[in-house]
């Protein structure tokens, strides 16, 4: 992996993400969300793993997104005006965020070796293929992919029960 | 390195501009197409020193032209840079997506062998879904940023729609996924040289595999590409023109161009996946074999040359055949749309996934 080509794109990353927050339009903060999942699919490449970084564009990028795109524009959501009442919400939201800033500083600052630091250097030869990945998938993790596929089903399923509720 | 980065330009270069050249070819096949379905003359007006060429100057001189030199109009409180981005994101991905699809085996230039695929990727045609679905927001965006009332119903139509047929067409992709046992176009286009069995000989094209994912394939890559009889997004007589209504000039010509070059996406795939792709009938690496058992020994170059050949015959009969459907069928109306999509394609292409696996572990088991 090259480094200034990742931290190009980390860069890029990063401001998109502020875009999210940052924008009043609503429609404008969705596709900042788009760019971001785009970009971080591309950091996925960097990491060898094609399979994770397309499925990453089509599921996250190509589908979900586009569905919020979809209720925010049914909804005709108009530009966000400036709230100055939700004081606790912002209390609460910078709370949240100096917490996880806390613990990314500890896991950082912890010692020993960082994460996956002893995974450097080559990937071994099939890393990051369907064929490893499925194969992984359905031996060492089959339990917990079939226990999220119940999960969505219920899901789906939920999702058709309260659609069809004929209103009262 | 610098020559395989040389190579591999080429290929990019040689591949978005044959893509272009038959987007702007199938403009001329479908206005005078049309014309002759519909018992007209068809463009004819433009000449140059009274050349008309039976139409092409009109769609490939007069008509860009027209276009380019277009004023810009933007409509009033439209979100500018959206809507100045929206085609761009809708021809950008479309023009990427051929990447993957192979237009050739192998080019053997002094002893260097080239593969005829820009990008031979392990994940390939999970790229084209990827790079399609990408395409959706160029509708959405185009619809919503226009701040026109039919441009909003047309992007709104038209990201329901690509998003329903998206599901069918992954579902039938992943039937041939089975079959062929990879998701490289080149090696699937690879898998189909053969013939059905030695006492048949016919060439082991998908089609004879999958003819259930190929109808499903064919009818999701039309509403993918949003030509009539599933063209809801922009629906002249109830939108307009839908999601591009408010556009004019350059940026109309991209949207117009996306059309095209989603046609030719749908083909290649359609060719690479059912017909064979590059592949010649009885036509190995170093000449004809013929079931009978005659052989004819060919140079490398003539068979290269040959396999470019039938998959550009292959890619523009699909798109002839996309634009006759165009021509001849009415509109759906959009609960039949809709029908037809989750009730109808949807079980079909996964009873078809069911039914392949279960026919994969006969043969295999």
């Amino acid at each position: 992996m090259s480094l200034p080509l990742f931290l190009a794109f980390a860069v890029l990353m990063v401001a998109s993400a502020l875009g999210v927050i940052l924008q009043r339009n609503p429609v404008r903060s969705a596709l900042s969300l788009v760019i971001t999942l785009f970009l971080l699919a591309v950091t996925f490449l960097f990491l060898d793993a094609y399979l994770v970084a397309l499925l990453q564009v089509i599921v996250y990028a190509g589908a979900i997104m586009v569905l919020f795109l979809f209720v925010i524009m049914l909804l005709n959501l108009g530009v966000e005006p400036q709230d100055p009442g939700r004081l606790g919400l912002k209390m609460f939201g910078t709370l949240a965020a100096s917490l996880l800033a806390l613990e990314l500083i500890a896991v950082a600052r912890a010692p020993g070796p960082m994460p996956g630091s002893g995974m450097a250097g080559a990937t071994p030869p099939y890393f990051g293929t369907v064929e490893a990945l499925g194969t992984r998938l359905f031996t060492h993790y089959v339990l917990p992919f079939e226990i999220t596929s119940i999960l969505l089903l219920v899901a789906i399923i939920g999702a058709v029960v309260m659609a069809k509720r004929t209103p009262t | 390195m610098a020559l395989e980065i040389g190579i591999a330009a080429v290929k990019a270069l040689v591949v978005l501009l044959m893509v272009l050249q038959l987007a702007g070819l199938l403009g001329w096949v479908e206005r005078k197409g049309s014309a002759l379905i519909q018992d007209r003359i068809g463009a004819n007006r433009a000449a140059v020193f009274g050349f008309a060429g039976a139409g092409l100057v009109n769609t490939l001189m007069a008509d860009p032209l027209k276009f380019i030199t277009k004023e810009d109009v933007v409509p009033a409180n439209a979100d500018r840079l959206l809507h100045f981005l929206a085609p761009c994101v809708s021809l950008f991905p479309a023009l990427v997506a051929f990447a993957v699809i192979p237009f050739g085996d192998v080019l053997d230039v002094g002893g260097r062998v080239i593969n005829l695929q820009v990008a031979p990727l392990n994940v390939g045609i999970l790229y084209i879904l990827a790079m399609v679905s990408l395409g959706v927001y160029g509708v959405v965006l185009g619809g919503w940023a226009s701040n026109n009332r039919w441009s909003l119903l047309g992007g709104i139509r038209g990201s329901a729609q690509m998003i329903s047929y998206e599901l069918a067409v992954g579902l039938a992709i992943v039937a041939m996924v089975m079959t062929y046992g990879s998701l490289d176009l080149q090696q699937m286009a690879r898998a189909q040289g053969g013939v059905l069995a030695s006492w048949l000989p016919v060439p082991a094209w998908g089609i004879f595999y999958q003819p259930l994912a190929f109808l499903i394939l064919l009818c999701g890559g039309i509403a993918e590409s949003k030509r009539i009889p599933f063209d809801l997004p922009e629906a002249e007589s109830e939108l307009v023109s839908g999601y591009f209504t408010e556009y004019s000039g350059v940026k109309h010509l991209m949207f117009f161009m996306t059309d095209f070059v989603e046609v030719i996406i749908v083909s290649g795939l359609l060719a690479t996946m059912f017909f064979g792709g590059w592949q010649v009938p009885f036509l190995a690496r170093d000449g004809f074999h013929f079931p009978g058992g005659g052989v004819a020994l060919l140079p490398q170059i003539v068979v290269a040359l040959l396999q470019i050949v039938s998959f550009m015959v292959k890619v523009f009969f699909f798109c002839w055949l996309q634009i006759m459907i165009r021509w001849t069928l009415p509109r759906f109306r959009y609960d039949q749309l809709m029908r037809l999509g989750w009730k109808g394609l949807l079980p079909l292409a996964l009873a078809n996934v069911v039914l392949t696996a279960g026919i994969i572990l006969a043969v295999q088991g």
